[in-house]
């Protein structure tokens, strides 16, 4: 395969992924896993992806606990480990605790870099760095070719792994004035005894702003028209390890403000800055600063696809994606990785998937190759079958063990299907999938009820009428007790 | 296909008439932006803890036990109902063209409503017109 040393030279392919990064090679290890024959691009000179770069000063906001009491190789460790890959052989699994720093819970992007990079090379998985995606264009007869510097790619789907790093700026003028935060010096030393404005107060926000902190920045200013969702934290993004900034603020220390305001305009001063802002409820004024840093997230490098028809979502940001991850309009174009918290799911309560983590788009990656496999290359997935005297403890394990169930809450379930009387173990798919669905079955999922309770959920369709079932809580999210398997006896037995 | 940015068509939505500039901001931070596909469902008949949902484009059908009752296109909104009072919608939402939405958790709903009085009116009047027209055609 490697002819003068590159592994997959330009030239038809079933399915193509583009990007190195953990959605890649994740996608890229069960594509082979099921024998779809595929090409594996990156722009990048090897694996990682955006843990080339990001974060820029702090560790990750998920965890990785070392030591957890149950196996490493143990599908029960997955759920203490938020950021190692998936693999079925045990040597590829939780490579990220072997890389942490002693002591540490959540890796360091070096450590998350090197640990993906140790992924790659013992699963084998090879990729054609330095392959930059440059173009697409829709053939006559259907399939995507994707032009690289290399010459064309040509396949029936096409996968893009290719994070959400590029910086995005709203419309504000004057913003471009700032440094967007991915190109923040990480020699954070330079803002000791500054004035710093930050623009946004999400994550990148206050990563950026416990750094300065940290560096002796004089006066830090965040500012953004929401307020922070403190109060949601079981759904937030935010996470309490970087509101050194905000504890300050809210206790009153020197030159630490978090303001809810938009922000009209940024102007220069001589030096500095000044940033003109507007608060609904005390009008306008301005905040003077050497530096103005905009926090103000991130788009995924959607290149040409929207010319080819490619729906986005959130100003341009990212794709709108069928529970599958394919475009809703462009047929084909399939997502992995972090590009895949678009596909928002049932979103009940307002949860968000946490398909913008590793911990999230690895199982998503799994759903996609499994997908891809059955309904384009037909390949036939195994759906074995249950007695129907072992479905409530199966389903009861699942809701009690299942990785994928405890990560991505109220989004991926455990799908069992009814036919001729006979139920099958659809495997890990998407809620919503299921629930839009029309097949008689069950799925079972552990949600976000309205108090921010974790419960666990059915939803059981017999006779083509869906059902929906909210199981109490439980305080140490043990769901083993007679009532609840009482519980599901009853909501099983029309299927069973 | 992309879009104007979400607060400039936020503008021109009459539920969001009365607010200010600044204020149009914190309302598209606060929303999220949906898109869906023709046929994909929005809001599900009998499941809970759906959203409230405003249509920036596209039409969208409300179908209730598999009849078609009604259309609705931009700047039209719904969930609103079990938003504020509980319990699972009696309808399923379906989008008829490319659909695309603004979405407030429900429950996020009845504080949205209380800090932006000119909206909640303007709601209340959208309701009242829908309540005039139901008494009107029975």
């Amino acid at each position: 395969m490697a002819v003068g040393g590159r592994p997959f030279p330009p030239g038809d392919y079933d399915a193509v992924v583009v990007g190195s990064g953990p959605g890649g090679l994740q996608a890229s290890y069960f594509l082979r896993r099921l024998g779809v024959r595929h090409a594996l691009l990156s722009a990048d000179e090897g694996p990682g992806g955006m843990f080339r770069r990001f974060p820029l000063f702090e560790r990750l906001i998920s965890w990785t606990h070392p030591s957890a009491e149950v196996p490493r190789e143990s599908r029960e460790y997955e759920a203490h480990d938020q950021n190692s890959l998936l693999a079925d052989e045990p040597e590829l699994r939780a490579l990220v605790p072997a890389h942490l720093a002693e002591g540490a819970r959540r890796p360091a992007r070096e450590e998350m870099a090197a640990a993906l990079a140790a992924f790659a090379e013992r699963a084998g998985l090879e990729a054609r760095y330095g392959c930059r995606w440059e173009a697409t264009r829709r053939e006559e007869d259907g399939r995507l070719a994707l032009a690289t510097a290399d010459g064309e790619y040509r396949c029936r789907a096409a996968v893009f792994a290719v994070g959400m790093t590029e910086p995005w700026v709203p419309p504000i003028p004057g913003l471009e004035l700032a440094h967007h935060y991915v190109h923040v010096d990480r020699g954070a030393a330079r803002y000791r005894d500054r004035r710093v404005v930050i623009v946004g107060k999400r994550n990148s926000a206050f990563e950026v702003g416990e750094a300065l902190v940290r560096a002796g920045v004089r006066e830090l200013t965040l500012v953004s028209p929401r307020p922070p969702d403190l109060g949601r934290l079981a759904r937030s993004p935010l996470r309490p390890w970087y509101l050194t900034a905000y504890d300050e603020h809210v206790r009153g220390a020197p030159g630490r403000y978090v303001l809810d305001a938009s922000v009209e305009r940024v102007e220069r001063t001589g030096e500095g800055h000044r940033v003109h802002v507007l608060d609904p409820a005390r009008g306008p004024f301005a905040l003077e600063a050497d530096e103005v840093i905009a926090a103000t997230g991130f788009r995924a490098p959607l290149g040409d696809l929207p010319a080819l028809g490619l729906a986005t979502v959130l100003d341009g940001r990212l794709p709108a994606l069928t529970p599958f991850f394919e475009s809703v309009t462009l047929s084909g174009a399939f997502f992995a990785g972090n590009v895949t918290q678009a596909a928002q799911g049932l979103r009940k309560q307002g949860t968000a998937s946490l398909s913008g983590m590793v911990c999230g788009f690895r199982y998503n990656a799994r759903v996609l190759a499994r997908h891809l496999a059955e309904t384009r290359f037909g390949v036939t997935l195994e759906r074995p079958a249950l007695r129907p005297d072992d479905v409530v403890a199966y389903l009861l394990s699942e809701l009690n063990g299942a990785p994928e169930l405890a990560l991505q809450k109220g989004y991926l379930a455990r799908v069992l299907t009814v036919s001729a009387s006979v139920l099958r173990d659809e495997g890990i798919l998407p809620l919503q999938a299921f629930v839009d669905g029309g097949q008689d079955g069950v799925a079972a999922t552990l949600e976000f009820d309205e108090q921010e309770e974790i419960r666990p959920a059915l939803y059981v369709r017999a006779g083509g009428v869906l059902r929906e079932a909210l199981l109490p809580p439980h305080p140490l999210r043990r769901y083993e007790a007679a009532a609840y398997r009482a519980e599901l006896d009853d909501l099983l037995r029309p299927l069973l | 296909m992309a879009a104007a940015p979400v607060v400039e068509r936020l503008a021109q939505l009459a539920l969001f008439a009365d607010l200010s500039w600044p204020e149009l901001e914190a309302v598209a931070h606060t929303f999220e932006e949906e898109v869906f596909a023709p046929g994909q469902r929005v809001l599900r008949q009998g499941i809970s803890g759906g959203a409230f949902y405003v249509i920036l484009e596209g039409e969208a059908a409300v179908v209730i036990d598999g009849v078609e009752r009604a259309r609705l296109g931009r700047g039209d909104f719904f969930g609103e109902i079990t938003a504020l009072l509980g319990g699972a919608p009696v309808a399923d939402v379906r989008a008829e063209t490319l659909l695309r939405c603004l979405s407030l958790p429900g429950s996020q709903l009845a504080e949205f409503l209380l800090e932006r009085p000119p909206v909640m009116l303007r709601m209340l009047q959208a309701e009242a017109r829908r309540l005039r027209d139901a008494n009107r055609w029975q």
